[in-house]
């Protein structure tokens, strides 16, 4: 298929769109408001529905209505919002509906700024909300890879009955690219049949209940095979991009924009003769532990964590893995403020020729 | 000998939960008598509100769905745009809606979303122990203002029918009190009025119902029947706010 020139959030859009996503509910904030705007005369194009919600808890609550009405339901937002969506997304994993959740991320916290970064890693991995779910959480670092996981997201949403998150920074949201779209498909409804409220046609049942209050005996049971999802997840569902480790002296480990920018830098610092690697997480839950777990170090000489956020957040994640064996250096940006490829490359230098603390 | 009354058949045949002499088992009971006489059980959704009234979840027979603190007209709104033709109703206390789910009342109302809304007032946060609502009297005693509501720290009962009837959208909005049998079966004509609107597609309708709390506000069930004559319905005055079709 012809590859066409989309912004990013118009391109993820597309993406649900043509992946069966038929509802959309959202709230503006920037910078993802060119999702709803897309949303909001795309999905009467295709016989789905969307409402612009009044505020981000009622948004992500009528996706939650809108998925035990059997159809793939998205919302979007950004940092602020995402806080704010946490109390819903926290009962979707309850009562155990599929739904995809949109970060395009910007600087907090609080207000922050609305400028791109990568500040709501721990939010986005460690605790969304109340009471220890955890989400899929995929981060891709170019409009292309941003359409992909978009569109293969509801079906592992679907799969594990939990909804998924993508989250891409300001940065690939407002950037324009060129994407080959996929197929328009049509999701097989005979699947979600286990959650599905809408009553199918002919269809003779006894009324059905989905509650996110569970008798106690029940909820440690289900809290168990959350537990087991996790673990089969990170047997199963890694996504990670790894360069240059069979000889890599240095590794950097970053995702989403950072990684597109690092990596630049890293392939001037190869030409230079600098043994640099670079291990990028496309899931950043589960988590590619074992990449970092089981790198050489009698080699591997400084791990290098490059994210928008200052302090780094996946540098705790990444420290689990190195286990004290090479020390993890952290370089970035935040609040909204960028890096180059230049500046990422000067950084990068200074630290594997012992410049830097 | 005819059998002329019984136990709705939208309703599980099993033991209320509610504090004896609470009127949300009448609350309950109406709206399934109405959901029997329509001949919708399998066609409703009932969306399950946070608080006493979550106890619904084990008593209505059909469809239902739980919902976060406040947040039934929004899951009612996703639900009901994807499923037009079903029959979908949320039951909300008084907390719920006019309190934490004020703006999902009023914008799911606004938008004139085409369900219903049962509103279950009893002037208090039953389940969690009785503390103020945003519709406790003034004077009232609740564990939070022990001394009795008082307006110059916490305001105004909220009046959710008259606020939510000064909106263009909504087809039907009406207030009926539930401590006498004249009030009971003016309500259960009103439910079945704000349902047949629903079906025939005209929009959102609102049903605020007038109940007690013997266990909360610490009388026995007679007494709070009293009260609500004496208290209750002379600040929630009875009556149909808005009727689009009597309008016309």
């Amino acid at each position: 298929m012809a590859k066409v020139l989309m912004k990013g959030c118009e391109a993820v859009a597309e993406a649900a769109v043509r992946a069966g996503c038929r509802f959309f509910a959202g709230y503006p904030i920037t910078p993802q408001n060119e999702i709803p705007e897309y949303m909001s005369s795309r999905m009467p194009e295709v016989g789905g529905v969307f409402v612009q919600g009044e505020s981000e808890v009622a948004s992500v609550s009528m996706v939650y209505g809108a998925s035990a009405a059997g159809v793939r339901s998205m919302t979007s937002s950004s940092g602020p919002g995402i806080s704010l969506k946490s109390e819903g997304i926290s009962y979707l994993s309850s009562t155990k509906l599929p739904a995809l959740i949109v970060n395009v991320s910007r600087g907090g916290p609080g207000l922050g700024s609305i400028q791109p970064a990568q500040c709501d890693y721990y939010q986005m991995t460690k605790a969304l909300g109340h009471g220890g779910f955890r989400l899929m959480c995929f981060a891709p670092a170019t409009l292309q890879e941003a359409v992909d996981l978009v569109y293969n997201s509801f079906d592992y949403a679907e799969r594990d009955r939990n909804p998924v998150l993508v989250l891409m920074d300001g940065c690939l949201g407002a950037i324009m690219e060129m994407v080959e779209l996929p197929e328009m498909v049509e999701p097989d409804r005979k699947k979600t049949k286990a959650w599905n409220m809408s009553r199918f046609p002919d269809e003779k049942r006894p009324g059905k209940g989905l509650s996110p209050v569970y008798p106690e005996f029940v909820l440690e049971k289900e809290n168990a095979a959350r537990g087991q999802l996790l673990k089969s997840w990170e047997e199963n569902d890694v996504q990670v991009e790894e360069l240059f480790l069979e000889d890599a002296e240095y590794v950097i480990v970053a995702y989403g924009i950072s990684a597109r920018v690092a990596k630049e830098a890293m392939l001037k610092l190869r030409e230079e003769g600098f043994k640099v690697g670079m291990i990028r997480p496309i899931t950043l839950l589960p988590f590619p532990k074992k990449s970092l777990r089981n790198l050489d170090y009698n080699r591997v000489k400084g791990i290098i964590d490059v994210e928008l956020a200052i302090p780094a957040q996946m540098h705790d994640d990444i420290a689990l893995e190195v286990m004290e064996r090479a020390p993890i250096y952290d370089y970035g940006r935040s609040g909204g403020m960028l890096f180059n490829d230049e500046e990422a490359y000067d950084a990068i230098k200074k630290i594997i020729t012992g410049g830097a603390q | 000998m005819a059998k002329v009354y019984s136990r709705p058949q939208s309703l599980l045949p099993v033991p209320s939960g509610f504090c004896p002499g609470c009127l949300h088992s009448m609350a309950i009971k109406l709206v399934g008598e109405v959901v029997d006489e329509l001949g919708q059980l399998d066609n409703t959704m009932h969306i399950i509100p946070v608080g006493c009234s979550t106890l619904n979840l084990l008593y209505w027979k059909g469809d239902n769905l739980g919902s976060a603190h406040g947040r039934a007209p929004a899951v009612a709104t996703g639900f009901k745009r994807v499923c037009p033709d079903r029959l979908v109703f949320a039951y909300q206390g008084d907390g719920d809606l006019a309190s934490i789910g004020l703006a999902e009342i009023i914008a799911a109302a606004n938008r004139g979303e085409n369900f219903t809304v049962i509103f279950a007032n009893n002037s208090t946060y039953g389940m969690t122990g009785g503390q103020m609502a945003p519709t406790t009297l003034i004077g009232q005693k609740a564990t939070t203002c022990k001394m009795g509501r008082d307006p110059q720290t916490t305001g105004y009962p909220m009046k959710m029918c008259e606020l939510i009837s000064t909106l263009d959208a909504p087809a039907f909005v009406a207030r009926y009190a539930l401590n006498t049998p004249k009030g009971v079966n003016e309500a259960r004509k009103g439910i079945k009025k704000a349902f047949e609107y629903q079906l025939a597609g005209k929009g959102f309708t609102f049903v605020e119902l007038l109940i007690n709390c013997p266990t909360n506000w610490g009388m026995s069930p007679l007494q709070t029947l009293d009260y609500m004559d004496t208290n209750t319905i002379p600040y929630f005055k009875p009556g149909v706010y808005k009727d689009k079709e009597a309008e016309v």
